[in-house]
């Protein structure tokens, strides 16, 4: 790569997915990153460690994920945009790290891209774990890019929903983007919607470190302001201090959930294709979007009114949105490359009020065009 | 009534503290703001961060920024703190679980890199909050609750340890030396570098009544003191004769320069 010292590099490029994440975490404003080698996420280290010196960031090759996760919740707390990028086997390792960002309110952004057990095939078989790895009553963003443009466009959402929420966000990647080249646009830094943590407006000796407003965030005040913040991973009252009182552990636990979920319409993202008048709609999420809408096409230029809805949250649950279609459709085609998990989630949301089937594939490839479209021709007859 | 005037630096509310009677990890704390006051250390831009155990909670008591509650991850976390912010003051306290149990790898690669920080083992030789089992810091042959017929493991060494990984200030002290102690806390927060003081301290609840058979704490200090030999006098004995004792002492301070990332941009490469 050229030495370039811009932090967002404007204009029109043919990019490698792993490098996208890079350039979108630099545009989010990321100066510290910390990661252990795996494939297939080498790219984005390898980047990091060109990139992050160039603007003035940290790079940080750790012994191990646990050493990347922990030193991200250190120069977090310390004041930095962190993020790390690993692969599913050592997504296993990080969930530790994970629960104690949850906990302690700490925003950082974590790129998986998720590979066979062992191998770097396509897989999403890791879509629950992102979401229930970690120990604790705790809710988790995951989004889920599709293509290269998007890996660079979720990251920045990634680092503002994280900053917004005090929380870790999840990009889930795959081997199937994470390694494609495509067009990316990056527009001016202007034109990028770029949000930054909440910080106190009060004094030091008048600020109650875990009292938030009606979003349920607390403000995060940087190490060295003064602050002098206890962050423990033990249930803390308001003041941060560790309380052995049950009415302070649910106090804790309900408002961490809630900033989540009380602020779903914020938070949660769907992409509708052809679903005013659809009958039969494939639910869909990351590199599967991409089949299934060509798919959807042709069943279309065929007569059969089939839609999409791609999933871009894919954590929390888009569940208002899958409800309204259970309601207006006769069937649900759930597309995923795993032997069918995330489509549990779906059927739930489904809860009874239209057939659901199940069109999984884990074989290290993604699905082909034909293969969904049989899957609607099929639900057609 | 006149207070205490090391009490400035401990958190408003928090005491009574939650250590046993007796317990050296509250002596720990003692010595370290005797040691933070006459340096006159800034408490604004400290960071105090604990593990989990016992000595993980010496920090809880500090008016500083504290991080508290995962095990075995403080220097990680420090890594993080001391890369973003150079001008914060990390002090670590670890348990000898945390630092060379489930911490064991972080410790080696943080004294490689020569990270910033101060790290001090609080070393009870065995983890007493989860209630008294075998660490790898128990002397050999003693009984702990996962050692029922006597320890059969070779202990850690943690100051050679860290040393051989490439800590710049090595020291070891006891809660049986006090003064010592404080001298090496006072010089390790001064110094530039990965620095690590071990204490060496009882614990009356479970070591004690386990492993030598008194739950007395000034029973369990007798019992550092007997098995304690300066570096001095260290040198004369043997190494079976060395096998069960404490070697206290300043081992190591040199300068060499400070992690500062593991990619620093420079002109035109290299």
């Amino acid at each position: 790569m050229e030495i370039n010292h811009r932090r967002v590099l404007t204009g029109t490029h043919f990019m490698l997915g792993n490098n996208a994440v890079v350039e979108g975490a630099l545009t989010a404003g990321c100066d510290f990153f910390a990661g252990y080698p795996i494939t297939p996420a080498n790219e984005i280290s390898e980047r990091m460690a060109e990139r992050m010196p160039q603007v003035g960031g940290k790079f940080l090759q750790g012994e191990d994920e646990l050493c990347s996760i922990y030193a991200l919740t250190g120069a977090g707390l310390a004041g930095a945009k962190a993020m790390t990028a690993t692969a599913s086997a050592g997504f296993n390792y990080m969930q530790e790290g994970i629960g104690y960002a949850v906990a302690s309110e700490i925003p950082l952004v974590i790129v998986d891209v998720q590979r066979c057990r062992g191998e770097n095939f396509a897989t999403q078989a890791d879509v629950m774990q992102m979401r229930w790895g970690a120990s604790g009553d705790h809710e988790l963003i995951v989004l889920a890019p599709s293509s290269v443009q998007e890996l660079f466009d979720y990251t920045i959402r990634a680092f503002n929903l994280a900053e917004k929420y005090g929380t870790p966000v999840v990009v889930m990647s795959e081997t199937t983007i994470a390694l494609m080249r495509e067009k990316l646009v990056i527009p001016e830094p202007g034109a990028i919607e770029i949000l930054n943590r909440k910080k106190p407006d009060v004094p030091p000796e008048d600020f109650v470190p875990f009292r938030a407003g009606p979003d349920n965030v607390p403000p995060l005040p940087d190490f060295g302001e003064g602050y002098r913040i206890i962050h423990s991973l033990n249930p803390h009252d308001e003041h941060g201090g560790i309380a052995w009182d049950p009415d302070v552990f649910e106090t804790l636990y309900r408002r961490i959930t809630h900033k989540i979920t009380e602020n779903y319409d914020d938070i949660v993202q769907t992409e509708d294709y052809f679903l005013d008048d659809a009958e039969m709609v494939i639910i869909a999420y990351g590199s599967e979007t991409r089949p299934s809408l060509d798919a959807v096409r042709r069943a279309r230029s065929e007569g059969i009114k089939a839609g999409l809805l791609k999933l871009i949250t894919i954590w929390p649950v888009a569940e208002k949105q899958i409800r309204a279609i259970a309601e207006s459709v006769g069937i649900i085609l759930s597309v995923e490359m795993n032997l069918g998990k995330y489509a549990g989630e779906i059927e739930r949301a489904c809860s009874g009020y239209c057939e659901l089937r199940r069109v999984t594939k884990n074989r290290g490839l993604i699905h082909t065009t034909n293969e969904i479209y049989r899957a609607i021709k099929e639900a057609a007859h | 009534m006149k207070e205490n005037p090391l009490r400035k630096y401990l958190r408003k509310g928090s005491l009574p503290h939650f250590f046993c009677s007796g317990c050296g990890a509250a002596q720990v704390l003692n010595y370290f703001v005797r040691a933070a006051d006459e340096i006159e250390l800034d408490f604004d831009r400290l960071v105090a961060i604990g593990g989990v155990g016992c000595a993980a909670r010496i920090p809880i008591y500090l008016h500083a920024e504290v991080l508290h509650g995962v095990h075995g991850r403080t220097l990680p976390w420090a890594t993080g703190i001391k890369l973003h912010n150079p001008k914060l003051k990390v002090v670590i306290f670890a348990g000898d679980g945390d630092a060379v149990a489930i911490g064991g790898n972080h410790l080696i690669q943080a004294a490689r890199r020569n990270l910033d920080v101060t790290m001090i083992v609080v070393n009870n030789l065995n983890f007493g909050m989860t209630g008294g089992q075998a660490a790898p810091t128990t002397p050999q042959g003693l009984k702990s609750t996962t050692t029922p017929y006597g320890n059969r493991e070779k202990p850690f060494d943690i100051c050679k340890l860290a040393m051989t990984a490439g800590a710049t200030f090595v020291s070891r002290w006891s809660t049986a030396s006090g003064i010592q102690a404080i001298k090496a806390i006072k010089r390790a927060l001064q110094h530039q570098g990965f620095s690590l003081v071990e204490m060496v301290c009882q614990c009356p609840t479970n070591f004690g009544r386990r492993a030598i058979s008194s739950g007395d704490p000034i029973k369990g200090l007798e019992w550092i003191r007997e098995h304690s030999v300066t570096e001095k006098k260290a040198k004369n004995l043997t190494e079976q004769e060395l096998s069960r004792r404490f070697v206290l002492g300043n081992f190591i301070e040199k300068s060499e320069p400070i992690f500062e990332g593991s990619s620093i941009y420079q002109q035109g490469g290299e």
